[in-house]
């Protein structure tokens, strides 16, 4: 079981209440797309994705970079028990979805920098540690029911 | 994954923005490499203080920084132009190349945090490319 020390705890509780999720599901998601194109491999059905501008603009990535974040809250609200949370969404991104486990890294990678951004300065070494950790153990536990 | 025209001009417009800031970007990076990612610790056992803002952190960011400069001013051929620091890098630094990704992210974070309106998405990737590009430059003489 993963330990949580209070700062750990109370950060996750803290950066997701106040979250702008429309707003940061759509730029994370779509930051991904932009950052790391092969990403795009699984949304061959969401349209126009040729470029940066078309890609931000495009708003089934918008759509569903909030499904993704709100996806995010199961773990916020089952701290202690996020692998047994996740096992049905990991058969399906395992299953039916067929996504490399690489990109939750990569996606991880582009909310931590969304975040960074909207919280400036408050995002501090150990609030920055607190959340990448958070979304490492969410990673795992979407990984865990592959084989 | 080279860097195209529209990549180095993303980068060069991008850094003549940040320059000013090279010193507290290299401190701030490295402050939180050494926070999020402990096992970095194990390069800087030499320094009596590791903590964010103190002294040798300092200085090493801005160390780094001068680096990341002089790669921006070789952009076109980082190979040749990063050549003796690759040397250093591996035989006498013998920093394991997983740690170039490791510092490049935390650089991308404080850019984002202090450039939120410059950061684009395109710059975003112009500079993630830029750093990888500059990793395997320095990863060049290591076998």
């Amino acid at each position: 079981m993963v330990e949580w020390t209070d700062f750990e705890r109370a950060t996750i509780q803290d950066i997701f209440s106040k979250m702008d999720y429309e707003s940061v599901g759509h730029n994370a998601l779509a930051r991904c797309l932009v950052v790391y194109p092969w990403t795009q491999r699984y949304f061959g059905n969401f349209g126009n994705l040729y470029n940066a501008a078309a890609i931000m603009g495009n708003p089934k990535v918008a759509a569903h970079g909030v499904v993704v974040l709100h996806g995010l809250d199961r773990a916020v609200k089952n701290m202690d028990n996020i692998k047994a949370t996740y096992a049905e969404l990991s058969v399906l991104h395992s299953e039916k979805l067929h996504v490399d486990p690489d990109n939750f890294r990569l996606l991880a990678d582009c909310l931590t920098i969304v975040v960074a951004s909207r919280l400036g300065t408050g995002f501090t070494a150990d609030v920055q540690a607190a959340f990448q950790k958070f979304l490492a153990v969410v990673g795992a536990a979407l990984t865990k029911q592959y084989h | 994954m080279s860097l195209s025209a529209k990549d180095k001009n993303a980068i060069k417009g991008f850094w003549d923005k940040i320059a000013p800031e090279a010193e507290n970007i290299g401190a701030d990076a490295l402050a939180r490499m050494l926070v999020v990612y402990p096992q970095t610790k194990t390069y800087f056992s030499h320094w009596q203080d590791l903590s964010p803002g103190s002294a040798p952190v300092r200085k090493h960011g801005k160390t780094v920084m001068s680096g990341v400069a002089e790669a921006v001013s070789k952009i076109d051929d980082l190979t040749n132009g990063l050549l003796t620091l690759s040397e250093l890098h591996a035989f006498q630094l013998r920093v394991d190349p997983a740690n170039f990704k490791i510092l490049s992210h935390n650089l991308l974070v404080v850019l984002a945090i202090q450039f939120p309106s410059d950061f684009t998405p395109e710059v975003h990737v112009a500079m993630d490319k830029f750093l990888s590009a500059v990793a395997l430059a320095l990863s060049e003489k290591y076998r």
